[in-house]
């Protein structure tokens, strides 16, 4: 077997794939770096380790043409100058390549990945709690014969819970080196490295024997990435074989403790999984974080709002009058901060979203929440994908490939946009400040509060009907597995908290200056362009003035102003498009910001400060909101009632307004036209849910 | 016997997982496989899903799935 392995790198080869790897693994061998493949169970302390083994060194990616993210760092081994690759394969129970994830995993082990040798050696995550299930994923690595080294994590823990592994014994039985780590205390870091630089560079292949020859065969064919059901005969019995293998292994290892006893995690649980105090905590610990991020968000939201003002302000005095002036005040500084001043609300919410997953409450959720899903047709595990949503529906799209039934997995997709993300909340919290304010349900509940909860719920109100009709429909299948481990509570790790919480606001930011900004400097010139001719400007004013008595200084910049958007680019869009929206009360302003906003929904309130901001006295600081309260048509009857704000809410709670989503959806379906179809569905319906707001609420006597 | 006739508490030994199809494949993948044994934890509020107890640790599952483990009672 060793002969065979040294084989494939050196002999001359013979087929066309072996020519490419060859190469692959001579360029690796004359750099000296190696590769080595991080594997293990969710749960099992993977992040943490990876985290204590690259330090920051790390970068984030997707695998080719898949949304898997691709973790990668350099790992010193040995203090080398030449740092080893290390690569972050996703958590698997498995190998079977039944999901994506397990998939990815797989073509990485099997050097299929482009730009990615067969790793040298593989770090086995293996969770000394749950030593079992986690040797299972072992089991499958070591037939991919590549040198293991296991990881040992929670060793503590298990010590606490009077389980008794021999390591040696271990290591002995499984005939791969054992290494016990602590990986926020760095403990056993300098002797897992030593193990894996020896496994890697001696090539010592594991022999096993759990498995027939050609049982082995079957499994590392490169045919059989999906296993078909005549297939799962064999399969089964390989599955079995592997556990009777690990059962032996873990009687001679392992002094188990008293299962009897309850664990920590199962008194918690009487609590939080209870048949009613559960649903209680779950619904309490849902608004708190709703709450929160509301109010803690505030102060710094204050002060970036006000940070940008001061800068346009300053920008603007120190530098001289013209289009290069406006474009990087109203244009750039204008657009970015309209961005940036919602990053402490996503800050926060990433916050939540990454405690809940790493205390292992997520999966408690799904487990309450199953039976509600499954009545929807969808699966418990939906629901984290969909909890994710209410922050991005990038990540929460991504997080579905945890879904093993496509059906599933795309109807989850496809609802869920309806999840109020954290680009609705400029929107919303605009829109409440604006008109609901201060205002009081039964006294003391606050209006804008119960409004915020109203869009959420209603979001998650459609995301069921919809879903509910295309399982039934477009996308009939019987009700897939749950199947879903709970892993013990634990406390999360706060580093890996922040370091994911600071990623997705990057990634977010990344978003935000590029497309956003992008767009911001498009509508600004829309709004620009075509300057109006001075004289045409001067006639209209002097029309006014005839008509009017005294006018100021200031009002005759307003028309000017005013005169020049509605001659804009922007201007003659929005006109183009206020007969369709009319009967949602939307006047032409609204519709340039709902054209702009079809890229991404945050884009409305820059769009809409620019269009104010440019119809009024730069040097007042009047606020947007106070800029909707006080617009005026020409027939001087108000622009904006209580009434259009909320038909506007409602618009942007249901409307596909991302490109980024759709390019996502687009992505994770393979299919343009389910990426279509989103856009085009949920655009008629909030088209419709608009509609019947608007016309709803002048029925019964508002606006 | 099925895994959904056991009262909550019970414990019992897997006697088979029935079925050829991802659902059994996946049980075993989990640990679920004849011979080891299954403790009944408890009921989701609405009655479903099951969580079990196998090999040191805690497993979701529907009613549905469960019933295609064939347990013995202990």
């Amino acid at each position: 077997m060793k002969s065979k392995i040294q084989s494939s790198k050196f002999k001359v080869p013979s087929s066309e794939t072996a020519v490419v790897d060859s190469i692959k693994g001579q360029r690796t061998k004359d750099k000296g770096q190696l590769t080595i493949a991080l594997a293990g169970n969710p749960n099992a302390g993977k992040t943490t380790l990876f985290n204590a083994l690259t330090g920051m060194r790390q970068k984030v990616a997707n695998y080719s043409g898949v949304t898997v993210e691709r973790k990668e760092g350099f790992w010193r081994l040995n203090g080398d100058k030449n740092a080893a690759r290390l690569i972050d394969l996703p958590g698997l129970y498995s190998l079977d390549a039944t999901s994506l994830d397990e998939q990815i995993a797989r073509d990485v082990l099997l050097g299929k990945v482009d730009d990615l040798p067969k790793p040298d050696a593989l770090v086995a995550v293996v969770d000394a709690t749950n030593l079992e299930r986690n040797l299972y994923l072992v089991t499958q690595l070591l037939e991919f014969k590549i040198p293991v080294v296991i990881a040992l994590t929670m060793v503590d823990t298990a010590e606490k819970q009077s389980l008794e592994i021999d390591t040696k014994k271990l290591s002995e039985l499984l005939k791969i080196p054992v290494v016990g780590v602590k990986a926020t205390q760095k403990q056993g870091i300098n002797e897992l490295a030593e193990k894996v630089l020896q496994s890697a560079t001696t090539e010592a292949t594991p022999n096993f024997v759990w498995l027939s020859d050609a049982d082995f065969a079957d499994n590392t064919s490169e045919e059989d990435i999906h296993l078909s059901l005549s297939d799962d005969k064999a399969a089964n019995k390989k599955i079995f074989a592997r556990y009777n293998f690990i059962s032996d292994v873990y009687q001679e290892a392992v002094k188990p403790k008293n299962t009897l006893e309850r664990s920590i995690s199962e008194k918690i649980d009487g609590v939080l999984t209870h048949k009613f105090f559960g649903l209680i905590i779950l619904i309490g610990i849902l608004l708190l974080v709703f709450q929160t991020i509301f109010s803690w968000a505030n102060l710094p939201m204050d002060l970036l709002d006000k940070g940008f003002g001061a800068l346009g302000n300053f920008v603007r005095l120190e530098l001289p009058e013209g289009i290069l002036t406006d474009l990087l005040v109203d244009g750039i500084i204008a657009g970015v901060g309209g961005v940036v001043v919602f990053l402490p609300q996503i800050l926060l919410l990433f916050l939540f979203l990454s405690i809940l997953e790493d205390t292992g409450y997520m999966a408690r959720a799904a487990f309450l929440l199953d039976k509600l899903m499954s009545r929807v047709g969808l699966h418990g595990k939906a629901f984290l994908p969909l909890l994710s949503s209410f922050a991005c529906a990038i990540p929460g799209i991504m997080a579905t490939r945890t879904i093993e039934n496509p059906k599933d997995r795309l109807a989850t997709i496809m609802i869920a946009p309806f999840m109020s993300c954290s680009a609705r909340l400029p929107v919303y919290t605009v829109m409440i400040a604006a008109f609901f304010a201060g205002q009081t349900v039964f006294g003391f509940i606050s209006l804008g509060a119960v409004l915020m909860l109203a869009m959420y719920a209603l979001g998650i109100l459609v995301a069921v009907i919809v879903a509910f009709i295309l399982k039934r429909t477009l996308l009939k299948s019987p009700t897939p597995p749950f199947v879903m481990e709970l892993p013990p509570y634990r406390l999360p790790n706060f580093r890996n908290v922040f370091q994911n919480m600071f990623l997705r606001a990057g990634l977010f930011l990344k978003r935000a200056g590029t497309i956003i900004v992008a767009i911001s400097i498009i509508l600004w010139a829309l709004t620009y362009f075509p300057r109006p001719l001075d004289e045409k400007i001067q006639t209209s004013s002097a029309d006014s003035q005839q008509n009017t008595a005294v006018i100021e200084e200031s009002a005759i910049e307003n028309e000017k102003a005013s005169e020049q958007i509605k001659n804009s680019y922007a201007g003659k869009l929005g006109h183009f498009i206020e007969p369709v929206i009319q009967p949602l009360g939307f006047d032409w302003k609204i519709g340039v910001g709902l054209v702009a906003s079809f890229g991404a929904r945050e884009v409305v309130i820059s769009t809409l400060s620019i269009i104010y901001s440019v119809g009024k006295d730069t040097d007042d600081s009047e606020t947007l909101t106070e800029a909707f309260r006080n617009a005026k048509r020409d027939d001087g009857s108000a622009e904006w009632t209580p009434l259009t704000a909320l038909t506007l809410m409602v618009f942007f709670v249901l409307a596909m307004q991302c490109m980024s989503t759709v390019a996502v959806v687009r992505r994770e379906t393979n299919s343009w036209s389910w990426a279509l179809f989103m856009v085009g569905y949920m655009t008629i319906l909030a088209y419709f849910a608009a509609f019947l707001t608007y016309q709803g609420g002048r029925l019964l006597g508002f606006g | 016997m099925n895994l959904t006739n056991l009262p909550i508490g019970a414990t019992a030994k897997v006697v088979a997982v029935k079925g050829n199809n991802a659902i059994s494949k996946r049980l075993m993948e989990m640990g679920v496989v004849p011979g080891v044994s299954v403790r009944v934890i408890k009921s989701a509020p609405f009655g479903d899903p099951l969580e079990i107890r196998v090999r040191g640790y805690h497993l979701a599952m529907r009613k549905n799935e469960a019933d295609a483990i064939e347990v013995n009672e202990i």
